[in-house]
């Protein structure tokens, strides 16, 4: 099994090629979930509870039945009548247009018992709280990880820095919402479904509706976007393939926006008290972390420290609080982005004590030998020479300040498998049961067969997003790729092996006499008896040729590192950060396609600014439901606020395939972070770093000032 | 206990339903495509009721008349998306915050969302559709692929249109001009950079009559 060529012999793999789904999707051809519109269509919505804790006591849809166009209700959808988080599903219906279903949504009459909620982390771990399952209480036991002796490791320290940091409860909320639209074929079962995960679906749906797996099939050509809050089967599928059951139409059933807020998906907060030692050589010796995080009604509300540093003795015991609020999810680089907030700070904070360089300090404690180079790569790029010596040393309103901050992440490939049917014409089809979630899966599935058959791009058939196709993993935590990659590269080899057999039977030779090169096959004893591309598919006569192939390992590889530096403004009147530029370096291995690959890390680093500087759900503590649940009040980056990004790949070919999806979000809220902090002698404590918030830090700073 | 029967709700149409007259003449909503005081006037009547029951309308999008049954209270995104079955503009929100749904209207970019389909008679309506010249992209659009200007592309329609009207207005627009302009587009997987490169390309190539 041959590795991936060189760099420099690579023709199409590894080059900035625009998308193959592109042309669609800007004539607004590609047809997402949201987008399905067959004959018959019905238009199903969910009646979601207004209350964060409640015993759904009766449903009356009587008036619901009434109304001309309802075709069927479902009062049954929640499965056990005592609500949890506002937005809850308690009730569908489907009707002939959208109009009526808004009507019929109208017309339910729901009694609740109403009961005591806890909304958010703060009231949920006070003493006598409401509890949000009655026979556990909110705060769950403790995981605690760690090595070394922590107390002798603060013992011998020279500098010690401790302090309090919170991150927010941020959304998903990707621009198309959950949903799927079915139908019945017979006994089977067609979804068109916004996910992240065809085969997950599938199996999910099969067992919520105790159906055979073989006889649901999930589909999804386009989605718009998931950032891990759309890897797991929806209720919502399982109630819309009830109510097209009952009707026998296709159902179309999306999530409204309010709802896709409420229960979409989320990124838990996080209240860390740490405490982090170093020798005054700059050596770090102890770490201390005692945190909390709500998932909602979910789990997993961790954060990863002590995130990318090696330190000889650490703790960290973490606490899981559940709340009445809609379970989190997996959201790029979980536990992560929380992680460089608290650690780079105090990193900074540690190097400030040493009377030390962040950038010198950090090369004296990342074990990473990627890093060590891409610290000093971006370094130089950024001009971290220019960077303030002292805080705040800008005169007047505006201050100016640089950062830095790092990412990490580990997972690689695992088991896909892939499909190549070859057509007598010479074109040829490449199916995979993965996703293409805006990452460019489509496009680098072509590429890589092109690269290996050296095949024009243009014969090449891409296909994926069917549950009829080879099962692939769900898209996420960065596996696609490096999963993905490598098993299209093995079903090319495989189908290359089967033409030369066929090529080997044609001209009477056996097939180790022949050679492949340049999508021909030659001779090796007498290069001129050759078989172009088009001859050897040719000899295929009215027949297909399907080769079989899957993810192997050693194409692959695990573990990223990358940095980020960041310049910013602070307006010191209005406490308005602005970013002016943030320098990336990012590693991946063998970078498939350099074009969307830099989208991809250009996206992740504006969702860091985006999480640094100004989204963050607001529960409201007297109705205990979200009250910014639209992206009027729930502010996300735009045009305005994207400022200027460089990046730059620091190529690893020899690696193989990695994934980027995630790493490249972790630090840039760090980085921002620590430019505050460089612009205005003020640390920020707390995300997102609102104007508001900047104002306060500034004034207790000033005011602390004239105390001492 | 409680009592949910969704009462409590204020969509955008029902909101339009409760505008009478009177509250008509002081409403402060200024968003373009916004029901204007005569189309409200012709929809409502005088008591502000007659917001349900059909009537028949004709749109004339991307050059062809279109004869339609639509709802007083039903969306241009809707008529295009749900009856005509012109799924280009998108639903992001329903409610004018994305820039998803943007159209042409008498070639200038509306929010469909926020548009009422009978407010839309007699215009002429262009849907991303419409931009290409069969299966030749439009400068904009050559530009977004070419340059990436999308990932999962779910905004990208509304970006496009959006770009498209913004490069009508100022041919020559510098880097904060089309921040400005796209200011109303919200793209989830960021590919802003991306597209304001893509928009500096078209406009270049429509300058040189590309
Ligand atoms: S759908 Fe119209 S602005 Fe969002
Ligand atoms: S490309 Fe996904 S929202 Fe813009």
């Amino acid at each position: 099994m041959a590795g991936w060529k060189s760099l420099k012999d690579m023709t199409v793999l590894s080059k900035p090629l625009p998308r193959l789904d592109g042309p669609d999707k800007v004539a607004g051809q590609a047809k997402y979930t949201h987008d399905m519109h067959p004959k018959g269509l019905l238009y199903a919505g969910l009646l979601v509870s207004p209350h964060p804790a409640a015993r759904v006591v009766k449903i009356d849809a009587s008036k619901v039945r009434r109304l001309p166009g309802v075709k069927a209700v479902l009062t049954d959808v929640h499965p056990t009548g005592t609500v949890r988080y506002a937005g809850e599903e308690i009730a569908a219906v489907a009707a002939t247009s959208p109009e009526v279903l808004e009507d019929a949504l109208e017309l339910f009459e729901v009694e609740y018992e109403t009961l005591p909620f806890v909304a958010d982390i703060d009231s949920a771990m006070q003493e006598n709280a409401p509890r949000v399952f009655a026979n556990r209480p909110n705060i769950r036991d403790p995981r605690v990880r760690g090595e070394g002796d922590v107390d002798a490791g603060f013992a011998r320290a020279d500098a010690v820095v401790e302090g309090e940091y919170r991150t927010q409860v941020q959304t998903h909320s990707t621009l198309e919402t959950h949903g799927s639209m079915v139908y019945w074929e017979g006994d089977e079962l067609v979804i068109y479904d916004s996910t992240q995960a065809v085969h997950g679906v599938r199996e999910g749906v099969a067992k919520f509706l105790d159906m055979p797996v073989n006889k649901v099939r999930v589909v999804c050509k386009h989605m718009g976007a998931g950032f891990g809050s759309k890897l797991q089967p929806g209720r919502y599928t399982a109630i819309a393939a009830r109510l097209a059951k009952e009707t026998g139409a296709p159902v179309k059933l999306m999530l409204t926006r309010k709802q896709d807020f409420l229960g979409g998906g989320n990124r838990p907060n996080s209240i860390s008290h740490v405490k982090l030692a170093a020798t005054k050589d700059g050596k770090l010796t102890a770490f201390y972390a005692k945190t909390y995080g709500t998932a909602g009604i979910g789990t997993n509300a961790g954060i990863r420290l002590p995130f990318i540093y090696t330190i000889p003795n650490w703790k960290h015991e973490h606490y899981d609080v559940f709340t009445n609020a809609g379970p989190a999810r997996a959201f790029r680089a979980p536990g992560c982005p929380q992680a460089s907030f608290v650690m780079e700070q105090l990193m900074d904070e540690l190097a400030e004590k040493l009377n030390m360089d962040p950038l010198e300090f950090r090369l004296k404690n990342d074990s990473n030998a990627t890093r060590q180079k891409e610290w000093r790569l971006g370094a130089k790029k950024f001009g971290w020479q220019r960077r303030h010596k002292k805080p705040g040393a800008d005169t007047g309103r505006y201050k100016r300040g640089m950062g830095l901050a790092a990412s990490i992440w580990w997972p690689g490939g695992r088991g896909t498998k892939a499909t190549m049917t070859i057509y007598p014409d010479g074109t040829l089809d490449v199916k995979c049961g993965t996703q293409d979630i805006g990452t460019g899966t489509r496009t680098y599935m072509a590429m890589v067969a092109a690269e290996e058959l050296d095949i024009p791009m243009k014969r090449i058939r891409p296909m994926l997003g069917d549950s009829n196709f080879p099962k692939s993993g769900a898209s996420g935590g960065s596996t696609t790729t490096p999963s993905v990659g490598p098993a299209i590269k093995n079903t090319s080899e495989r189908a290359k092996t089967k033409l030369m057999d066929l090529a080997a039977q044609f001209l009477g030779v056996p097939a180790t006499d022949l050679a492949w090169d340049s999508g021909t096959v030659y001779m090796k004893t007498n290069p001129v008896k050759k078989l172009t591309w088009d001859e050897l598919c040719q000899l295929l006569g009215t027949e297909t040729l399907e080769v079989h192939g899957q993810w192997v390992e050693g194409l692959s590889s695990r573990g990223v590192a990358g940095c980020q530096f960041a310049e910013v403004t602070v307006d010191t009147w209005t406490g308005q950060i602005q970013v002016n530029k943030i320098v990336a370096v990012a590693d991946c291995g063998l970078i498939l396609n350099r074009l969307t690959t830099e989208s991809q890390v250009n996206g992740a680093i504006l969702q860091g600014i985006s999480y640094a500087l100004l989204e963050e759900r607001h529960m409201d503590p007297e109705t205990g439901t979200m009250v910014n649940a639209n992206y009027g009040d729930y502010k996300i980056l735009g045009a305005k606020e994207t400022p200027a990004i460089e990046v730059i790949f620091y190529d690893e070919p020899e690696r193989g395939v990695i994934g980027i999806g995630e790493p490249p979000t972790i630090p840039t809220n760090a980085a921002i972070a620590n430019a505050v902090y460089n612009a205005t002698g003020v640390r920020m404590y707390e995300l997102p770093m609102t104007p508001d918030r900047v104002l306060t830090a500034l004034e207790a700073h000033q005011f602390a000032g004239k105390e001492d | 206990m409680s009592k949910q029967n969704s009462s409590n709700k204020i969509s955008r149409r029902s909101f339009l339903k409760g505008m009478g007259s009177g509250i008509l003449s002081t409403a402060t909503l200024t968003t373009g495509g916004l029901l204007s005081k005569e189309a409200a006037a012709r929809i409502l009547g005088p008591e502000g009721e007659a917001i349900r029951g059909r009537t028949t309308i004709t749109l004339t999008v991307n050059g062809r008349a279109h004869r339609l049954a639509v709802e007083p209270r039903t969306t241009l995104l809707s008529a295009l998306r749900d009856r005509l079955n012109l799924t280009g503009p998108k639903e992001g929100c329903d409610r004018g915050h994305c820039g998803a749904c943007t159209v042409l209207m008498d070639g200038k970019a509306v929010l469909a969302c926020m548009t009422l389909a009978v407010d839309a008679r007699g215009k002429t309506i262009t849907t991303v559709e419409g931009l290409a010249k069969g299966d030749e992209l439009s400068p904009v659009q050559k530009a977004f692929v070419e340059k990436d200007g999308l990932m999962c592309g779910f905004c990208t329609p509304g970006l496009v249109v959006a770009a498209t009207a913004l490069l009508q207005e100022n041919p020559n627009p510098t880097l904060d001009d089309i921040k400005e302009g796209l200011a109303g587009n919200l793209c989830r997987c960021g590919t802003y950079p991306k597209v304001f490169e893509a928009v500096q390309t078209a406009a270049k190539s429509m300058r040189k009559g590309g």
